[in-house]
């Protein structure tokens, strides 16, 4: 084993899922799903547009934006073609599933039966008249911004 | 094939290790070492579905020159996310992994 530093290893990690693109949502997923791989306990929090991710009528649907992204290389006129960026999501989930990333509901699941928690923020349930029938199964519970703090006690806090 | 930086003495055998602790060499492994490395990993007994796993993964490895993803592992060997967890806890391809005498995966998922 190489034992290149003394410093102390990650033991917990609280993620903040908020935006609802493609782009916004799977750095969140996959950062949990990789702490827990590493034995790393983990939160997951979906706040404002990322709780697109945990709405269950929404979640199968999530879109990668074509409109202002530059690295996406695209004109803005392009873009905003209808249908372009229903294309581009099929072209990168495609890309994705030959590397093994699942799909948002079957990722989450995973996440889920990793030992990851999942919860929506309270405020933004409120904001957006949700309850908590709306979500996929998977979301364990919808927490104020406190709840939040007091779940990620000894946690490095990482907002997406 | 991982570089080897070290060696390791399990049941009388002097086995080359990697950077990430595992066996280098897949022909060095055989069920008796696996259960060595179990213990070290906190596993004191491998289970049938322990074997499972170990033995699916040694195939995908043979396959693909990659231990398979958890994603993998819960689609095609047989045992799902929650048992995997329960089976190798703290980290379940990691683990089995290094029990199954493969380098660790290079995956993301």
């Amino acid at each position: 084993m190489s034992e290149e530093n003394n410093y102390e290893p990650i033991k917990k990690v609280s993620i903040i899922v908020s935006k609802g693109s493609l782009e916004g949502v799977y750095p969140g997923l996959i950062m949990a799903n990789g702490a827990r791989m590493e034995g790393i306990e983990a939160n997951l929090f979906f706040t404002f547009f990322g709780m697109e991710a945990i709405i269950d009528k929404k979640m199968d649907h999530i879109k990668v934006a074509t409109v202002g992204n530059p690295a996406m290389h695209m004109p803005t006129l392009i873009g905003s073609l209808p249908g372009m960026s229903a294309l581009a999501t099929h072209m990168m989930e495609k890309e994705m599933e030959k590397i093994d990333i699942p799909p948002v509901r079957e990722f989450l699941g995973m996440i889920h039966d990793a030992g990851c928690n999942i919860y929506a923020c309270k405020a933004s349930v409120d904001m957006f008249h949700l309850k908590k029938e709306d979500f996929c199964s998977q979301v364990d519970e919808v927490i104020t911004v406190g709840e939040f703090y007091e779940k990620s006690a000894g946690a490095s806090i990482i907002f997406t | 094939m991982s570089a080897a930086v070290a060696e390791k003495v399990i049941l009388g055998k002097t086995l080359a290790i990697d950077a990430d602790g595992n066996l280098v060499n897949l022909s060095d492994w055989n069920e008796d070492i696996a259960n060595e490395l179990a213990k070290e990993e906190g596993i004191e007994v491998l289970n049938a579905k322990h074997w499972q796993v170990i033995n699916y993964m040694r195939k995908v490895f043979t396959e693909t020159g990659d231990a398979p993803s958890i994603r993998k592992l819960t689609k095609e060997s047989g045992v799902d996310t929650k048992e995997l967890y329960a089976l190798f806890p703290k980290g379940p391809a990691k683990k089995a992994a290094r029990i199954a005498g493969l380098p660790k995966p290079k995956g993301c998922i």
